[in-house]
């Protein structure tokens, strides 16, 4: 019986983290389109509930009730498993993120390293997509997408270490509270461009969406998935940027920490700070995406290997010079 | 207790039935994918004993780096095919006694490795003494390895350097009449050299490619 309420007691937190997550990522697939709506003067999904509010579960209905196409030359097992896989990595990762000191599901030593081996793991819903399907555009698609995640995890390990140096612990909560005096995008402003650039590349997001440049490849790996299916890639992807976001977040931009630390507004809590920032660098996101024209994948590579790996490796050897000569090196 | 040893048991029959699949299934991206299942079980059993930042390492570098470019490279080329005449030949008993000499190998080393916990207890008590549970498992490793092996950790890595230059200067190969793209040359162009205006005369026309 003791071990029954434990197993309760964590499914209750975990439907308490995931449902929010699902309907928020519903929700910020409907800001993404009104945001790229509203910069090229037009007016986005604005008729299904109020402001179009209720688009996304208009989309979703529609998504469960259309036929789940597998194609009869792809590998079944591996086509099916490609969506659950991405999806659920996005889901998982939120396990670690704290939303204040006490609020965070899972408190681990490695939280930042769980997030990013979960990170470097969501290719391989892109790889198993574009192979099952047997079919040649998802293949090129998912080959483009992998080298490209891969690539760009580098820069964004690099830019981890640079915090990481700063704060001198793996746990997420830590690097929070080491924000408490001084947000690190202040003096760790060059990475936090780095960081948010590479997280533009790492969420196949434009304008490095090459992996699903509807121009070539039809839509990259989705291209032989249909209902459901579809739905779920769809889900995972945006929940994958969102998690992005609330990653930038809290290494950048001090968490659940208010930004104005002084009596009326340390009433409001952290998790509403927390939600506003992944919001303010969700809008960065889509604001990105309705301006900025699309890469080319040699043009992409070059970026990633020849530009920010060496600037983010110099800003290692900066930070960490400049810790050590001022004897600011947080050990303990 | 009881909840620990389900996981333990669940991780290590996951990671040895897919360790088997490795060499049991017959199409060979499938076995990369028990090998990535592997992996992955494998991390989870060294995050179950405390060591938890072996286990995410374990994670980044196989699952997240080393196996997507197996799965690169046993997508590209065809070895599925390669294999298979491979195996169909007659003289493939060749391979047998060698497999089985290296795997003695490993059998014998893994044998020597566990006698050696076992007559020697102090090694448990040594290991004991460097992990407080006030210090994180990061720390200590990072303590011992930056401390007291600096100097093989940073000969490992160089070997590793080294190595990833030999790999580039073998495969990198200059072929000629492959045009190139000069970034500075593209933004440093004039409007002076691309466009020039010119008088047409009357039934006269003018030549433009010279």
């Amino acid at each position: 019986m003791e071990y029954l309420s434990i197993v309760f007691e964590e499914v209750y937190k975990i439907l308490f983290l995931l449902v929010p997550v699902l309907v928020s990522v519903a929700m910020i697939v409907w800001l993404d389109r009104r945001v790229w709506a509203f910069v090229q003067k037009r007016q986005g999904p604005n008729v299904v509930g109020p402001f179009g509010l209720l688009q996304s579960l208009a989309d979703a209905l529609k998504y469960i009730f259309k036929e789940m196409i597998i194609p009869s030359s792809s590998n079944k097992v591996i086509f099916i498993l490609a969506p659950i896989v991405t999806m659920t990595l996005a889901l998982i990762a939120w396990a670690v993120i704290p939303f204040s000191a006490t609020q965070v599901l899972a408190d681990i030593n490695v939280g930042i390293l769980y997030l990013f081996a979960v990170s470097s793991l969501g290719v391989y819903g892109i790889i198993m997509g574009g192979w099952a399907s047997n079919s040649k555009y998802p293949f090129l698609g998912a080959i483009r997408s992998a080298a490209q995640m891969v690539s760009y995890e580098v820069s964004i390990g690099v830019i981890i270490i640079n915090v990481l140096l700063c704060v001198g612990s793996l746990n997420l909560n830590d690097i929070v509270l080491a924000q408490q005096s001084m947000w690190f995008v202040i003096p760790l402003f060059p990475m936090f461009v780095i960081f948010f650039i590479s997280a533009l590349a790492e969420t196949n997001r434009p304008p490095f969406d090459l992996p699903e440049a509807e121009a070539e490849l039809v839509a990259g790996y989705q291209t032989e998935y249909s209902g459901m299916m579809y739905a779920m890639f769809w889900l995972g992807e945006y929940a994958n940027i969102l998690l992005m976001c609330a990653m930038g977040a809290i290494l950048f931009l001090g968490g659940w920490l208010s930004p104005l630390a002084f009596y009326p507004f340390t009433l409001i809590p952290g998790a509403i700070w927390l939600i506003f920032k992944i919001l303010l660098l969700f809008f960065l996101f889509a604001l990105v995406k309705a301006i900025v024209p699309r890469y080319r994948y040699d043009q992409l590579m070059r970026l990633g290997w020849k530009v920010f790996l060496p600037f983010s490796l110099i800003w290692v050897v900066l930070t960490a010079s400049y810790l050590f000569y001022f004897n600011l090196l947080p050990v303990n | 207790m009881i909840a620990h040893s389900i996981f333990f048991y669940t991780f290590s029959l996951i990671a040895i039935v897919s360790a088997i699949m490795v060499t049991a299934s017959k199409n060979t991206v499938h076995s990369v994918f028990f090998l990535i299942l592997d992996f992955i079980s494998i991390s989870c059993l060294f995050i179950m004993i405390g060591a938890e930042f072996l286990g995410m390492i374990m994670l980044i570098v196989y699952v997240g780096a080393v196996a997507v470019l197996f799965l690169f490279v046993v997508m590209m080329l065809n070895v599925a095919q390669q294999k298979n005449q491979w195996f169909a030949a007659k003289d493939s008993s060749k391979h047998i006694p060698v497999g089985l000499i290296i795997s003695t190998l490993i059998f014998v080393e893994i044998i020597i490795v566990i006698s050696g916990w076992k007559y020697k207890p102090e090694i448990f008590d040594i290991n004991n003494s460097l992990t407080q549970p006030s210090v994180s498992n990061t720390h200590s490793l990072g303590q011992i390895l930056y401390t007291d092996y600096i100097h093989v950790f940073q000969i490992s890595g160089m070997i590793l350097l080294v190595a990833m230059i030999g790999a580039i200067v073998l495969t990198f190969r200059q072929r000629a009449g492959v045009k190139r793209q000069s970034y500075i040359k593209q933004i440093s162009r004039e409007r002076s050299d691309g466009v020039e205006v010119l008088e047409v005369q009357t039934n006269k026309g003018v030549r433009i490619d010279d």
